[in-house]
């Protein structure tokens, strides 16, 4: 297959950026979006060009590296897979496809598509855990969770950290990444101790870092690779006001 | 050189214990004089550095990774081991002990087995108490299945992403200790030098993969957690960033590589599409426990799947080993697998794979259980090759996985250079020739929660340090040292590209040193790899600046040393003359066409030092003691 595309290229930080057009042929319909930028990549070193940076580790959907607005869509347009799970099938021949990083106040651009997402590590700091010490634990079976449970707190922990949820929203709003942890711990026994005070944190810590608020838009669900609910975001308000009342 | 493996005396359930006991301690207030650098925050690294800043410990982590939530580890499906025996299925440490000394096919060290048994089940309380999501049942109890080869059901899970899970409760552990300021992380650093002052390690080179900046940072210790070397196969299942760089800068510096050529190639894999392909997809094996293997029995078969009629159908694993069907260990399903397309009996437009089979197990437990236990990877089978596995069968082949060989170390995870400790996938491990399921989160975990804490506070205890800074001249000569290497690469302006090279050299690799071996083709990869190393060294393209992102420089130190090391493990399946394991020597086998073992000449850890450039490494020999295990031919049957 033979493709158009516009790619968003970007020195450093402080560049301004560019679209910049390249052209692709004889692209294989099972290629993986990833494995055509390869292509156009190996294309470009032999030219002698800088090829496009972009993140990409696992290719296989689950590491959460990659992350890539295609024709205005975080992933591209398939549901429920990350950039490097779109194959070069769900595209027309001859299409001109625009290639863009993530858009976000507290996700700087690095290079071209490469942005910086350190913003959700350090929102993770504020408390994405439970303070278990290594040893002295209980027995894995001491702590019963209904299947249930287990089950939704399992949906919210399907979280890749990819950072789609961000880039879709109108707001910037990191309210479903940070919603997936809070309801997971919330959800089980384990996490119910710090309950009050890891919410107040991780919520503070998501304004700080310039992410802005959840306005109902539920373009985060729409484009999560993981398919991870906004049920989980009324969870996270539901927390975070109970710490403000009760405590 | 004498290696010493330091495995305690006394009985096999008593050495852990007892040597835990004659370690020394450090006193709780001088841990933080101690500063530890941690190299790889995967499963065994950011459980390692989790816990050492817990216990006190001024730790310094490192990743290539923007963070520690990316590593491969987390790419792990199935599950992992701990012999809880819940399910009351008979299952004990010693069983799995045994699975593993047997599964590894009598080529890893007893006593290490034992404690990694051991300790397993402590694992699976400690993930639990971080909000590991497990598999449970009705009753809210912890949920087991059996797993690659285990006739027992010792593998928890959590869905098919248990190793996202484990990885995501090792990285929460790791976030509380860096709010805590034990660990300070570095993401976006890879090691690319490891510094020793008077022959300890105390240090290591990285260069900050943004700015391009060689950075030089000082410890008492250096763990090394920085994966498996699989991608040397340019295929595999890795993820493309994993790479074997920071072991083998440490293996020039000194340090012993332990069996190179032990590959594990995995059975359940998509198959290759075509030449754009950049990595290989693992379906987890836990679909062996409820999909059946065949091939069709015609040769060159050219109907589909669903139209070939029940009796002309070769259940060929259930029809070889009546007792272990579909589940025996993955080297013998690999082979297996090849046989059969190297027979001509393979499916698919590459004719290089053979059916997975889901029909009965719907028809059995009906499509919404399936779902429920395998949803996720039917549905990533479906992306990729565009046919539904619950209406026809899956097309699976063997890739490279895993690697058993890593950095050689003693019983306490100290390779053998002082202070520098190897952990997890990047060890020689505990896995033998071959790994079975749902053990290498096990391992990883193991080592970086449970036992490194322990041995390396008696390393620190033990030994007086002298003080060390950055711009000592260990530290200005290593990064000369990449200084150089990187202008050298940068400075060659070929007309191929690191991918190029990669690909040729995966192709050498997989024909030559990759699921069956014999003389002839590993003599030929001795021949070829140096070539190819030489054509790379003068026409290689790597474009940008050195001073940047640059991902082309990144892939070319990498391959670089690709080269070296896949050298090694040919000349190190050369010269193990047997089967064992995932390592099958086409002279070596039984009348059936099993791995035959020489235990008389090979029950050892072939250990190997490097000698410099371009010089033969010397071989060093660690002799393997069964004591509890007999060895004895493996059989599945």
């Amino acid at each position: 297959m033979n493709f158009t595309l516009k790619i968003w290229r970007q020195k450093n930080r402080n560049d301004e950026g560019r679209f910049v057009e390249y052209t692709v042929k004889d692209i294989s319909p099972d290629a993986s979006l990833l494995e055509m930028l390869d292509v156009l990549n190996n294309d470009l070193v032999r030219k002698g060009e800088d090829p496009v940076a972009f993140d990409h580790d696992c290719r296989e959907g689950i590491c959460g590296s990659c992350g890539l607005v295609i024709d205005g869509r975080s992933h591209g347009p398939n549901r429920g897979i990350a950039t490097c799970e779109l194959r070069m099938r769900s595209f027309r021949e001859g299409n001109t496809i625009v290639v863009e990083p993530w858009r976000a106040k507290a996700f700087p651009i690095i290079k071209d598509l490469v942005v910086d997402r350190t913003s959700f590590d350090r929102i993770m700091y504020a408390g994405g855990y439970t303070s278990a010490k290594t040893g002295g634990v209980p027995d894995g079976n001491a702590i019963l969770i209904p299947k249930h449970h287990a089950e939704e707190a399992m949906d919210a922990a399907s979280c890749i950290g990819c950072g789609a949820c961000v880039a879709a929203c109108p707001n910037g709003s990191a309210m479903l990444f940070v919603s997936a942890k809070v309801s997971q711990l919330a959800l089980l026994p384990q996490g119910q101790i710090e309950r009050s005070e890891r919410v107040q944190r991780m919520v503070a810590q998501m304004d700080a870092e310039g992410f802005g608020n959840c306005s109902n838009n539920y373009a985060c669900e729409a484009e999560c690779p993981k398919k991870i609910s906004v049920d989980h975001i009324a969870r996270l308000n539901r927390e975070f006001i109970r710490a403000k009342v009760v405590g | 050189m004498k290696l010493e493996s330091k495995i305690p005396a006394g009985p096999i359930e008593k050495k852990w214990d007892d040597h835990r006991f004659n370690l020394k301690l450090v006193n709780p207030a001088n841990k933080r004089k101690y500063t530890i650098i941690v190299v790889g925050t995967g499963l065994a690294g950011a459980s390692a550095a989790a816990s050492f800043g817990e216990l006190g410990y001024n730790v310094l982590a490192f990743s290539y990774h923007e963070s520690p939530r990316r590593a491969h580890s987390i790419a792990a499906q199935g599950g992992i081991n701990a012999p809880k025996n819940y399910p009351n299925d008979g299952d004990s440490i010693y069983r799995l002990f045994y699975d593993t000394v047997k599964g590894g096919d009598y080529r890893a060290r007893e006593a290490n087995v034992y404690r990694l048994a051991q300790v397993s089940n402590s694992i699976i309380d400690q993930c639990v108490a971080q909000g590991v999501p497990f598999a449970r049942d009705y009753a809210g109890y912890l949920d087991n299945r059996s797993f690659g080869g285990a006739q027992v059901s010792r593998t928890f899970y959590a869905r098919g992403q248990t190793g996202q899970q484990l990885l995501l409760g090792a990285y929460s552990a790791l976030c509380r200790q860096i709010d805590a300021r034990t660990v300070k992380f570095f993401p976006r650093r890879e090691m690319v030098e490891l510094v020793l002052v008077d022959d300890m390690a105390r240090g290591i080179v990285v260069r900050n993969l943004v700015t391009g900046e060689l950075e030089s940072y000082s410890a008492n210790a250096v763990v090394l957690a920085t994966g498996g070397y699989g991608n040397v196969f340019y295929l595999s299942t890795n993820a493309k960033a994993c790479n074997a760089t920071a072991v083998w800068r440490a293996y020039r510096k000194g340090a012993l590589f332990g069996n190179p050529c032990f590959t594990q190639i995995h059975p359940t894999c998509i198959p290759v599409g075509g030449d754009y392909q950049s990595k290989l997809t693992l379906m987890s094996e836990s679909l062996r426990n409820d999909g059946r293997i065949w091939v069709p029995k015609k040769k060159d078969e050219t109907r589909k799947a669903t139209d070939i009629p029940e009796e002309e159908r070769d259940y060929y694993l259930e029809r070889l080993y009546p007792s272990f069907g579909n589940l025996v260990p993955r080297d013998v399903a690999s082979r297996r697998a090849k046989e059969m397309c190297d027979k001509g009996h393979g499916v698919g437009p590459s004719k290089m794979a053979v059916y997975l089979d889901f029909a009965d197990a719907i028809k059995r437990n009906g499509k919404a259980w399936i779902e429920e236990q395998y949803g996720n990877l039917f549905d990533m089978y479906h992306e990729i090759t565009s046919e539904d596995p619950y209406k026809t069968p899956m097309r699976i082949y063997p890739a490279v996985h895993y690697t058993m060989g890593g950095l050689w170390v003693d019983y306490n995870l100290m390779s053998n250079i002082p202070g520098l400790f190897v952990i997890g996938e990047a060890n020689f491990s505990d896995h033998g020739a071959n790994r079975l399921g749902a053990s290498a989160l096990m391992q990883g975990l193991a080592d970086g929660y449970f036992i490194i804490p322990y041995t390396i506070g008696d390393y620190l205890a033990s030994t007086k340090f002298s003080p060390v800074k950055t711009d000592d001249p260990g530290f200005r000569e290593s990064t000369k040292a990449i200084n150089d290497m990187v202008n050298r690469l940068m400075s060659i302006q070929g007309t191929r590209t690191v991918d190029d090279f990669h690909k040729d050299l995966g192709k050498i690799m997989w024909e030559h040193v990759g699921m069956g071996r014999s003389e002839k083709d590993l003599k030929k990869a001795l021949k070829l790899i140096p070539e190819l190393r030489k054509e790379f060294w003068s026409d290689v393209k790597v474009t940008g600046k050195e001073n940047d992102l640059n991902a082309e420089l990144e892939k070319a130190g990498r391959v670089a040393d690709y080269f070296e090391l896949g050298e090694l493990m040919a000349l190190d399946a050369l010269q193990r003359a047997e089967s064992c394991g995932g390592h099958f020597r086409e002279e070596h086998q039984t009348e059936d066409g099993e791995a035959k073992r020489n235990d008389k000449k090979f029950s050892y850890v072939a250990a190997w030092e490097y000698a410099g450039e371009k010089k033969k490494p010397t071989l060093h020999k660690e002799q393997l003691e069964f004591e509890y295990v007999k060895p004895s031919q493996r059989s599945y049957k």
